[in-house]
């Protein structure tokens, strides 16, 4: 029996020649099953263009064009940045192209991979697919129940098509190649004195597999995506992080999670340890490992756990990725009498490679004034000609911090939330910095200086270190990943295994038998011919003893 | 070690002088054969007769037997028209092919040497760059080219054993030449040790994967131009390139071509779950929509599409070699543009 394929398959035309070929060797033989073989055109009423609709969906060039538009519409979201990849990439791109910013958003250009255009080109991709293969795989299981089909008359218009004289007789040459074919793992049935033999079933097998895998991962995604969350936080040595919703710097859910998902768990960073290579003749840092060294906490146990870049570790369900480091100073703001009125670690984002980083930090309460500060924290600090610091290597070799100071309404009381790695200077008075005339504030590792106008002092106390962690926990993994393998093993079998049909056959001469061979490929076979033409050999070498006897 | 690392930049000019000589070996051929083509092209029709007839008399091949099959194939189309209609002159070229390429000058036995004491070179070159890194020579952009072009040229000197492909030549030299000169003047970095990021087996799979594919596709791209070049060549009166004529026909060069590109559909298809594998473990998710996550997955779609473009009427033939051609153009883009000015997480290129 044929694979099934949409009527525009290229298969479809030999197939439809050779069911013509066939009805016409039913007519000759006088073979009643050629009737039920008619095609019935159905009149187009409602359900009759619900057919056509339908019919048109799972054509081959439907869902050639869609695939094609597929990746047309995958390219938009590589040109800009993506809400979901790089946030702050959509961030910086509002403000430097506001106005086509909005019309792309109203696009969903920065969703490019969930918006509406992109999903419908997909789903209606996926419904096609569907729409392809349950009837292509009702049809392969019966058709891997059904002999091979009636040998067609003239066998000379097929590939590899050869004749060959024998001294046997027909029931011998026809055990022979019977015999010859079963070898060749072909299911042979006998029609008169032919053979029709199929091999390569496992092709369409192969098939279907792929292409239900690729339904395998859609359906896995969209149904136990819902369950995966993820988020991120920033932990500073020391510092513990208890896995609770709160605990986070920012928290992703999916459609179906809810905060008793989350499994208690502790996690403390004991010690992060960063190397780096340096370069002697260009001078350019590299690093070469990140390792953190927590102390997890789950069940009242404690464990020592180390956690690096590839390696992360699972805990109760979720695995935490080392995605990130930097350094954390503490800063110590007094008041005009003395009196701490905040000391804690603020982490300082890195801005290149040798972690010249940025930091925020807000004191909103114990001075006068709400006091705002943006610094700038160099690990190894030189001087450059116009006065200006760098870093020179990733390492704390050379500490500074220089702070520029603002005070004013930091409008955190409004209620509106806010970046914590952002200052908002609008609203506020520089007081260091800039172009107050006040030289920005410049501490070395456990110095201090005095705020201007007697507010108070700010002393850098210590430096400790912080690692970001993300935190996962996606149930589409196994599925995904045993759909993926389906996939490749499924594409390896449909492309390279072969199916092809052979045929066999005997008439009796007046000094023995006259054999015929022919061939027929479906879908790619290059090596079609010459499998004819082994079997051919093959037979013959089978007759041989035959002919000597 | 820093010698290692001079050495292979000497092996690299060194290939590169080579090649030089086979190209222009390599497109003297295809010239001088534009010369001869007439001659084979009526040539052919007999010869091939004469090997048809040349059969042992118990055995006889059926002349007409590939002729139904296109005819059956190919029927509705214009492009089917075309091939059925060149289909003998295919049967005698590839008939010939395994004698001797048609109208194949004395050029071309230099070139092919030239172009195989080339690759030995550049071998040599991505094997010393390996081993003064004491590591994969495939860890940026400069050495994921080296290794990509020596890849691509050994499949053609490997695909020469197999079938004679040998009118590739001048663009697969051509074709190695520009990308070598580019990635050792523009891409080129010294040996750095890993980042932290990059310190993991699936280095060694994912990318060694993505760069054999990368070759295949490379050759694929070449059988389909040239298939391209002989279909146009069949369907216009006109005098085109006359070396066009010595090629197999369009058919014969497209199944050639697909055979290729399946082969780098697959290895794509690998490089694409072990990439997600990695990612999993390097960024914590298999999938991000990173930008060269995306043009991977554009890639695979293309490639995809052109699968199912050679088993849908109207969509063989012609449109389905545009397909793989833009397929590898885009590939090259994955490989340039996408590396060197879009944002995203594979910022390896190490410049």
């Amino acid at each position: 029996m044929e694979p099934l394929r949409p009527s525009d398959h290229i298969d479809a035309d030999a197939l439809a020649a050779e069911r013509a070929a066939e009805r016409d060797d039913q007519e000759a033989s006088g073979d009643a099953r050629g009737a039920s073989a008619a095609i019935a055109q159905p009149a187009l009423g409602a359900v009759g263009w619900l057919r056509f609709a339908w019919r048109q969906l799972t054509s081959m060039r439907t869902a050639l064009v869609l695939l094609l538009l597929l990746a047309v519409a995958a390219i938009p979201g590589s040109l800009v940045p993506q809400r979901s990849a790089d946030p702050n990439g959509v961030v910086q791109y509002r403000e430097d192209n506001p106005e086509l910013f909005d019309i792309l958003d109203t696009l969903q250009v920065f969703d490019t991979y969930t918006s509406v255009w992109f999903s419908a080109i997909y789903l209606l991709l996926f419904v096609s697919l569907i729409g392809c293969i349950i009837p292509r795989t009702l049809h392969h299981a019966r058709a891997l129940r059904s002999a091979p089909p009636k040998t067609p008359a003239r066998l000379g218009r097929l590939v590899g098509y050869r004749t060959m004289d024998a001294p046997a007789t027909v029931e011998q040459a026809l055990d022979a190649a019977h015999a010859e074919l079963r070898r060749r793992r072909y299911r042979v049935a006998r029609y008169g004195d032919s053979l029709s033999a199929e091999r390569g079933y496992l092709r369409e097998t192969g098939n279907l597999v792929f292409h239900m895998a690729l339904v395998g991962v859609l359906a896995t995604i969209g149904f136990a995506g819902g369950f995966a969350y993820n988020g991120q936080k920033v932990l500073v040595q020391d510092q513990t992080f208890v896995n609770q919703l709160t605990s986070y710097d920012s928290f992703n859910p999916g459609r179906f999670f809810d905060d008793a998902r989350l499994d208690a768990y502790g996690i403390r960073l004991d010690e992060f340890s960063a190397e780096y290579g340096l370069d002697q003749t260009t001078g350019i840092v590299q690093p070469l490992d990140f390792t953190a060294a927590v102390t997890v906490t789950e069940n009242g146990e404690q464990r020592e756990r180390v956690i690096k870049v590839n390696e992360p570790i699972d805990l109760a369900g979720t695995r935490l990725y080392l995605l990130g480091n930097g350094f954390a100073p503490v800063v110590t703001v007094r008041d005009a009498a003395g009196e701490v009125v905040f000391s804690e670690p603020v982490a300082f984002l890195p801005q290149d490679a040798n972690l010249t980083s940025l930091g925020i930090i807000k004191v909103p309460d114990g001075l006068d004034e709400q006091l705002g500060m943006i610094g700038f924290f160099y690990p190894s600090a030189l001087p450059l000609e116009s006065g200006a610091l760098t870093s020179i290597y990733p390492e704390p070799d050379q500490p500074v911090l220089t702070l520029n100071a603002f005070t004013g309404d930091l409008g955190l009381d409004d209620g509106v939330p806010r970046n914590a790695y952002a200052l908002d200077t609008d609203d506020l008075e520089q007081i260091t910095g800039g172009d107050t005339g006040t030289d920005s504030l410049v501490l070395g590792l456990g110095q201090s200086a005095d705020l201007p106008n007697g507010i108070g002092s700010v002393e850098f106390t210590a430096l400790p270190r912080f690692v970001s962690v993300d935190i996962h926990h996606d149930p589409t993994q196994a599925g995904v990943l045993v759909s993926s393998l389906l996939i490749l093993g499924g594409l390896v079998v449909s492309l390279w295994v072969p199916r092809r049909r052979m045929w066999v056959t005997a008439t009796a001469t007046d000094d023995g038998v006259r054999l015929q061979y022919a061939g027929l490929a479906r879908g790619d076979d290059p090596g079609l011919e010459q499998a004819v033409a082994d079997l051919a050999d093959a037979h013959s070498q089978r007759l041989a003893p035959t002919l000597e006897s | 070690m820093e010698n290692l690392v001079a050495y292979s930049l000497v092996a690299v000019y060194s290939a590169m002088g080579v090649y030089t000589v086979a190209f222009i070996l390599f497109t003297l051929d295809l010239a001088k054969r534009s010369v001869a083509a007439t001659d084979a092209a009526s040539a052919a029709p007999a010869e091939a007769a004469a090997v048809a007839s040349s059969s042992s008399a118990t055995v006889t091949a059926a002349s007409g037997s590939s002729a139904t099959v296109t005819a059956a194939s190919g029927a509705g189309s214009a492009s089917g028209v075309a091939t059925t209609i060149e289909r003998p002159v295919t049967a005698a070229a590839s008939a010939l092919s395994t004698d001797g390429p048609v109208g194949a000058t004395r050029f071309q036995k230099a070139a092919v040497a030239l172009a195989a004491l080339g690759w030995l070179l550049h071998l040599a070159a991505v094997l010393t760059r390996g081993v003064a890194a004491e590591r994969v020579p495939w860890a940026n952009m400069f050495e994921f080219g080296l290794t990509a072009t020596a890849v691509g040229m050994g499949t053609f000197l490997g695909a020469l054993l197999w079938k004679d492909v040998r009118y590739l030549g001048a663009y697969i030299s051509g074709f190695t030449l520009l990308a070598l000169g580019i990635v050792t003047v523009n891409f080129y970095v010294d040996v750095v040790p890993l980042p932290p990021a990059l310190q993991s087996g699936w280095l060694v799979i994912h990318v060694l994967v993505a760069v054999l594919a990368t070759g295949f596709f490379a050759i694929g791209a070449g059988l389909s131009i040239m298939q391209l070049l002989r279909s146009r060549a069949a369907a216009s009166k006109a005098e085109g390139l006359r070396f066009v004529q010595t090629l197999p026909g369009a058919s014969a060069l497209e199944s050639l071509a697909y055979r290729v590109n399946v082969v780098g559909f697959v290895f794509w298809t690998f490089t694409l779950i072990a990439g997600a594998i990695w990612a999993e473990r390097a960024w914590g998710r298999y999938w991000g929509w990173d930008t060269k996550e995306v043009w991977t997955f554009i890639i695979w779609t293309l490639f995809a599409g052109y699968i199912h473009a050679r088993a849908t009427r109207g969509w063989r033939g012609d449109r389905s070699a545009w397909l793989a051609i833009i397929g590898f153009g885009a590939v090259i883009f994955n490989y340039t543009v996408v590396n060197l000015f879009f944002k995203g997480l594979h910022a390896y290129s190490g410049l």
